[in-house]
């Protein structure tokens, strides 16, 4: 509950930012550059946690990223979650020859470590908002796609599931009333609990600049500015870093708790 | 154990032929065109035929794959744009480097998450166990490149006493190894504790009790003993993450492994090499795996014969 609470004031925040952040997070002002955190500048303006190498507000800057990271976030779960379920339903309902390309296919990506593929997608497909939420579901799905296949197989087995095809019932419907409700409890475990690792994907691979276009503000994106920096104005990398450390921890302790309160069973 | 070795042997050759299948369609499937990014922008139209002819990109795409697939069989991924060498070479020369730092990265973790999941299982309910599993989870939700950033930040600009970035020496290895061992950690350590958690109160560690065995034999050559083997199987599985982490962590730390070479790659636009890049480094996964395996069923006779 205490994730569920730190998220929900994380949101808000985040959707708040235009009219919490104290500047514009676009705004460069060279001259004002990598100052520290607590610094005035000439026109009287309180910089909290100071300006970057581009002498825009941290701050602000971080207030506008929790937007764009968990945006990305969630939009790359649903892309996953959508196309694992499916997948999932088709390889253990369908079985045979289906079930064992869409298995094989499930080891063949999982032997390219994810980074490696998001950066060959971008040499190729170039750098965008949606190639980057379509990379990260596109390598997300796999875990849902083994949870969803194992459910379904042991409900296959069910004699309720026997009946009601015994009665008639189409695939559809067997599908939608019986396996499903079965399916639900883990892969929304599954998600709460990706939207963290996706969000901590995006950064890195923002960070190693292939992922988000400069343009937008995100976390990722003031860890790697301040890199360079790190000797003059640590402030830059450790602000924004903390920042989503605490937001992806809020999504675990959330997604642990929704787990606890929907199947005991599943806990490590 | 031969018939599940060959066993496991084919199958790792599928996939391995798998991602060259994904490889060779992603580069195919790209808007860009290779060939006029191989060759000078003064290239004539001419030119630009001749190279696509000679580089079989003019033939029905199956007869471009067994093209390619004969070429990889005898070591040739195309010459690096960037390097003007083979692309193989220039990721071969960069692999010992990220397997390097992934083994002594491993050895870490290991050495760090074994000692504390046993702790935290032994200790139940304890400061131990709030303290080791709160620094799992803290480690779990901390970015690996964020965590290099700081760690440079204390033991480089502020205590001096190791160097930001580079490979000039051994103790360039020691920021870039830990930070990715901090990747690994937070599971490993869950892992041993909750399977430490399901073994100590197994009858045949009470029969050890009984015996009189004192307490560290009894965690160490029994009980920690039986939960090698799930632990060895999810290693495995982390052996993706480590590379993955590798490369982002080697971008930090300036170290000169597949990770840098791919991302200079996409800069650079050199096709060629990031080809060679995922090819050479999923191979290298997929035979770590087999590997892991082959421990796995040397430990567990019981693999073996299922199999």
């Amino acid at each position: 509950m205490v994730g569920a609470g730190l998220l929900v004031v994380i949101i808000v925040v985040a959707a708040a930012a235009p009219l919490l952040a104290p500047f514009s997070p676009l705004d460069q002002a060279p001259p004002l550059n990598n100052r520290p955190p607590l610094w005035t500048d000439p026109s009287g303006g309180l910089r909290l946690l100071g300006t970057d190498p581009l002498g825009r507000d941290v701050l602000s800057r971080i207030l506008f990223g929790a937007r764009v990271s968990l945006l990305i976030g969630a939009t790359a779960v649903l892309v996953a979650g959508s196309i694992g379920v499916v997948l999932g339903l088709l390889a253990g309902y369908v079985g045979g020859l289906l079930e064992a390309v869409i298995m094989r296919l499930v080891d063949t990506l999982l032997a390219i470590p994810f980074v490696l593929l998001a950066i060959v997608s971008v040499a190729l497909f170039g750098q965008n908002l949606p190639g980057l939420v379509l990379i990260l579901g596109l390598t997300g799905w796999l875990g849902y796609a083994r949870v969803v296949r194992g459910v379904v197989l042991s409900v296959k087995a069910m004699p309720y599931v026997e009946a009601a095809r015994a009665l008639g019932g189409s695939p559809l419907r067997l599908v939608v009333r019986h396996v499903l409700p079965g399916v639900w409890t883990p892969v929304i475990v599954l998600a709460t609990q990706q939207v963290g690792t996706m969000m901590i994907a995006e950064s890195s691979l923002t960070f190693l600049g292939i992922g988000v276009p400069p343009s937008i503000p995100t976390w990722g994106a003031m860890i790697a500015d301040g890199r360079a920096y790190v000797s003059l104005a640590w402030w830059v990398s450790t602000f924004p870093g903390l920042a989503l450390s605490i937001t992806v921890l809020a999504v675990y302790f959330f997604g642990d708790g929704l787990r606890d309160v929907l199947d005991p069973r599943l806990r490590l | 154990m031969t018939t599940f070795l060959a066993r496991r042997v084919v199958q790792a050759v599928g996939v391995v032929w798998g991602v060259s299948v994904i490889v060779f369609a992603l580069v195919r499937l790209a808007p860009s065109d290779p060939i006029t990014l191989m060759l000078s922008e003064t290239a004539s139209p001419q030119q630009i035929a001749e190279a696509r002819h000679q580089l079989g990109f003019d033939q029905p795409i199956p007869v471009q794959y067994a093209i390619f697939v004969e070429h990889a069989l005898h070591g040739d991924l195309g010459q690096s744009i960037y390097y003007k060498e083979p692309a193989l070479g220039v990721v071969l020369r960069a692999l010992p480097m990220t397997l390097l730092l992934g083994g002594l990265a491993f050895m870490i973790s290991l050495l760090v998450a074994i000692p504390v999941g046993v702790l935290a299982a032994v200790r139940r309910d304890s400061l131990w166990d709030y303290v080791g599993m709160g620094l799992a989870l803290v480690g779990q939700a901390v970015p690996p490149y964020w965590l290099g950033i700081v760690l440079i930040l204390l033991f480089s600009v502020t205590l001096h006493l190791l160097p930001t970035s580079g490979s000039f020496g051994p103790q360039y290895i020691i920021l870039p190894a830990v930070t990715l061992a901090a990747v690994l950690m937070p599971i490993v350590t869950r892992l041993v504790r909750s399977g430490m958690l399901d073994v100590l109160h197994e009858d045949y560690l009470r029969t050890a009790r009984a015996k009189g065995l004192p307490e560290r034999t009894v965690l160490v050559s029994h009980a920690l003993r039986s939960m090698l083997i799930p632990l060895v199987t999810v290693l495995g599985l982390q052996l993706s993450s480590l590379l993955g982490g590798a490369v982002v962590i080697e971008q930090v730390f300036g170290w000169p492994g597949v990770g840098q070479i791919a991302i200079n790659a996409v800069s650079a636009r050199d096709y060629p090499v990031i080809q060679a890049d995922v090819l050479v480094v999923s191979t290298a996964f997929v035979f770590l795996n087999l590997a892991v395996d082959a421990l796995y069923a040397w430990l567990d006779p019981r693999i073996r014969i299922s199999a």
